[in-house]
């Protein structure tokens, strides 16, 4: 009942001899389609009246995002935009692809989780440095007296772990409530399951990108110096779409 | 009773016990703040966006002590790290 997909051998890279699990060979996939699909609509962006589908449908979803991201940080947007798309876009379409049968969605397997966690974990140095420079981040860990600097590490370790393991869990718990329904009532309980699983899945996208996004923004510039030393700092979305 | 059974009768009976706790106090605090959640939100109708997002985020961690009973439930039951040991035990 609890398959681990760690485990599983999908195929083996051929002239090598290598096994790829199945968590490698589905994230590859999820890579694939998310590259063919921004591809086919970024292909040809243009101003104007009249734009593709494609296009308007990119644009729904980065101006979303941006908003929400907007909302939290209130200025540097853009700088945060990459990185929290990028782990949202990628948990929403992992969690989105369970749907389809036999799929074997890589959220569900520890490594992936812990991957994502530990980019988030890297993040907070990376974005609190570029935002607020080296002695305001470092500063950030003696606050608000020195005697918590121990604490203030370990709460950046078990923040990591609690985010893996919250993704993890949530997703498991999803595929292991649709194969018990599937041994109990195969007919059709689990479609209501599958739906709940579905919205349960985008949930955590969410909040995956949402926590991401307070621990890598928790750090920065005050808000009064950021607008003094760089007004135009905070772009807006609309002149740059 | 062997060991074997001793193990796997403790660890069916802890997997519940832990899932029952934590489903049981998880879901009764986050019931707590989805209603302070909603109370709000009647009272402030124009901060719904604000206040929809601390409480997604806040069930978020709430839950996730609830997930940590699930995972280890989960490795209680299906991936017991003492199972190999009392198997061998057993097998002495």
């Amino acid at each position: 009942m609890l398959e681990i997909y760690d485990q599983q051998i999908a195929f083996y890279l051929p002239y090598f001899n290598i096994p790829v699990n199945w968590t490698i060979a589905s994230t590859w996939i999820v890579m694939i389609v998310l590259m063919i699909v921004s591809w086919l609509a970024t292909r040809h962006l243009k101003t104007g009246n009249k734009v593709s589908h494609w296009q308007t449908a990119m644009e729904v979803i980065v101006k979303a995002i941006y908003g929400q991201i907007n909302e939290v940080t209130k200025s540097n947007a853009m700088t945060y935009m990459p990185f929290i798309g990028t782990l949202f876009i990628f948990i929403l379409t992992c969690n989105i692809l369970t749907i389809i049968p036999e799929f074997k969605t890589p959220t569900a397997s520890l490594s992936t989780t812990g991957a994502l966690a530990l980019m988030v974990l890297f993040g907070v140095p990376f974005f609190g440095i570029k935002t607020a420079g080296v002695k305001k981040y470092l500063k950030k860990y003696i606050e608000p007296s020195p005697a918590m600097l121990p604490f203030n590490i370990l709460s950046e370790i078990t923040s990591t772990g609690a985010m893996a393991v919250r993704l993890f869990g949530n997703v498991l718990s999803g595929v292991i409530i649709g194969s018990i329904c599937m041994i109990l009532v195969p007919f059709i309980l689990p479609l209501p399951m599958q739906v709940l699983g579905l919205f349960t899945g985008m949930i955590q996208a969410y909040i995956f990108a949402m926590l991401a996004l307070m621990y890598v923004s928790s750090v920065r510039a005050d808000e009064d110096e950021e607008a003094a030393a760089s007004p135009k700092k905070s772009l807006d979305i609309d002149e740059t779409l | 009773m062997d060991l074997v059974a001793i193990l796997g009768a403790v660890s069916i009976l802890t997997a519940g016990l832990t899932l029952a706790g934590g489903a049981a106090a998880v879901g009764w605090a986050e019931g707590y703040a989805v209603s302070s959640g909603l109370t709000s939100l009647a009272q402030q109708p124009d901060e719904a966006g604000s206040i929809s997002r601390t409480m997604f985020i806040s069930l978020a961690i709430v839950e996730t002590s609830a997930i940590y009973c699930f995972v280890v439930a989960m490795i209680l039951l299906f991936a017991n790290p003492f199972w190999q040991y009392a198997i061998s035990a057993a097998a002495k």
